[in-house]
């Protein structure tokens, strides 16, 4: 099988050509022959798999499925799964067996999807290159000596591999985007609100956002089908119409306005990654789009934001892990304090400690104002930014990442080099915006082949037009079908 | 802003979280470093600009006050460090 697109295997199960027990072992054979080399998984549920790949074969057999039934998923490891171990890539959590599934979770598993196992990231999804996870870095199966983006680096580098078909991600500052463009495949954030957070291990909670992580923006769709809308659990799931993301894939572009921020232009872009948009839009205007160049005036300020924002929301979330119900608890405590200071000192990593006494100094008295009062005021004239350019243009196109992978260990000397990677990406949380990196050039200049990814950002809620357009741009260009030599 | 170990000391202490004197110093360091980046924003006036607190300016909903979930206790305190009669075990607080 050369195409293992979510798509493409739903047609050859569907057809009998293949079942979802021999699907899911040809994967976990995958697996245990190359993830000692990419470290992507954290955890690999073979009991599990096996024993839902026969229960979606039976279901096949009585025909009550649906096109996700027997296809075999990876899970980002911030996500709960009931009976297995989740850790957030924690020694906080490197003993924690969940006792519950994430809403994302077990709406793939009513859709008979098959749990191929938990996928390492930046440990509680903070960091952009995968080397903060207690459990090592994750390499680029492009290069092996280059990152593959974080925090979803690991679901990024199972899909680029083929150790899976289809991952779930999760994306606060640009989490799935970024992976998805260093690793050469197709990386969806849904707006704010779409999907349920409930059980998917919080980070900052006014910008998390869960997402696919996959091989093309149908398959985007499929996922999309199966995991957006209302939650019970999540009073932040929002209670709009969800469309059939599949049905609009194939409408016309004729017509379509594609805004270009002029900032994302300017200074820091590398050059094959300008090329790469620059080639894009020319697909695209071929295809009866017209593209403009708009204006994101503030969005230089969106990192400076995001980083009270997002440790602020950290400290507070994170304060859950206190050794006392669940988690990582230290040895031997003298007293109550000791035991909360010393399980969380060991417990955490550098990276995480960091955003944690970022976040309390931004809350605590005196600096409140100044800091979290102000960096939401900037939030709002980041969001009234988009909402300006949306009234000219329907997507916004740029650039998801000023240039491709890094190599492991050359951000790592002062976090604020590693913060300004995300510089394209961070705005669209903030505005709570749906955007989608796809693939879109292969860079040539260091020795190695490395994808280059494109961001499109939709306007609110607009998740259907942003998959058509992806989608459009995937039926007339093949980037997305190159796969690195595993 | 550069922060001195003492305000490193005093934070930790408010997030509840232990830092070894041998690591203060670097934590100080790269601490100011992030502040020094958040504080490009304090250039931009903001006096008219209502703060945003969620994307959409959404409120929370509310449920009505009912009992949705059932007694899990034995099976949610599987995952506990330390557990007696029921009830989770911490060090003594009152002397």
């Amino acid at each position: 099988m050369s195409d293992r697109t979510v798509a493409a295997l739903s047609r050859s199960l569907a057809l009998g050509k293949v079942s979802s027990v021999e699907l899911t072992r040809d994967y976990l054979d995958r697996i245990a022959r190359h993830n000692s080399v990419y470290n992507a998984y954290i955890t690999v549920t073979e009991e599990l798999a096996l024993a839902q790949a026969a229960e979606a074969d039976a279901r096949r057999a009585r025909g009550e499925h649906g096109p996700l039934t027997g296809v075999p998923i990876a899970h980002k490891d911030i996500f709960c799964t009931r009976d297995v171990l989740t850790t957030c890539a924690s020694k906080m959590l490197g003993n924690f067996v969940s006792p519950y599934d994430a809403t994302v979770v077990e709406r793939l598993n009513a859709a008979g999807t098959v749990t191929l196992g938990k996928t390492n990231m930046d440990e509680f999804a903070m960091g952009s290159s995968n080397e903060t996870s207690f459990f090592g870095a994750v390499r680029n199966p492009w290069d092996t000596e280059r990152v593959p983006g974080g925090s979803s680096g690991g679901s990024a580098a199972a899909v680029a591999a083929d150790l899976c078909a289809i991952a779930t991600g999760t994306d606060t500052g640009g989490s799935i985007r970024q992976p998805a463009a260093f690793c050469g495949v197709t990386g969806f954030k849904p707006s704010y609100g779409r999907i349920s957070r409930w059980g998917m291990i919080a980070f900052a909670s006014s910008l998390d956002q869960a997402g696919p992580i996959c091989k093309s923006a149908e398959d985007a769709a499929l996922m999309m089908n199966v995991i957006a809308g209302p939650d019970p659990k999540d009073s932040t799931s929002v209670d709009a119409p969800v469309p059939d993301y599949t049905a609009t894939l194939n409408d016309s572009l004729k017509g379509l306005r594609i805004g270009v921020p002029r900032q994302h232009l300017a200074e820091g872009l590398g050059k094959e990654v300008e090329q790469a948009l620059q080639d894009a839009l020319k697909v695209f205007e071929s295809l009866g789009a017209t593209v403009k160049e708009i204006d994101l005036p503030n969005n230089h300020l969106s990192v400076s934001a995001y980083y009270v924002v997002a440790p602020a929301e950290a400290s507070a979330n994170l304060s859950r892990f206190d050794g006392v119900r669940y988690g990582y608890r230290c040895e031997n405590p003298v007293n109550l304090e000791d035991m909360y200071m010393r399980s969380r000192g060991e417990g955490f990593g550098a990276e995480v400690k960091r955003r944690i006494l970022v976040g309390t100094y931004a809350l605590s008295a005196g600096y409140y104002d100044a800091y979290y009062l102000k960096a939401q005021r900037i939030r709002r004239l980041i969001k009234q930014d988009f909402d300006k350019a949306f009234a000219e243009v329907d997507v916004i196109l740029g650039p998801t990442t000023p240039h491709t992978a890094f190599k492991i260990g050359e951000k790592n000397d002062d976090p604020v080099t590693m913060y300004l990677e995300d510089i394209y990406t961070i705005g669209v949380n903030l505005a709570g915006l749906p955007g989608i990196s796809i693939p879109a050039g292969l860079s040539s200049t260091s020795g190695k082949p490395l994808p280059i990814g494109i961001q499109l950002v939709g306007s609110d809620f607009g998740e259907a037009r942003l998959l058509n357009v992806a989608h459009q741009f995937q039926q007339h260009t093949d980037w997305h079908l190159q796969r690195p030599e595993v | 802003m550069a922060l001195a170990l003492s305000d490193v000391e005093k934070i930790a202490h408010l997030a509840r979280l232990h830092i070894s004197t041998e690591d203060a110093e670097e934590v100080a360091r790269r601490i100011s470093s992030i502040l020094e980046l958040i504080d490009q924003m304090q250039g931009v006036d903001t006096t008219s600009v209502a703060p945003l607190a969620h994307p959409f300016d959404a409120v929370q909903r509310l449920r009505p006050d009912e009992v949705t979930e059932s007694d899990q206790r034995d099976y949610l305190q599987k995952i506990a460090p330390a557990t007696q009669d029921g009830l989770y075990l911490v060090p003594k607080v009152i002397e």
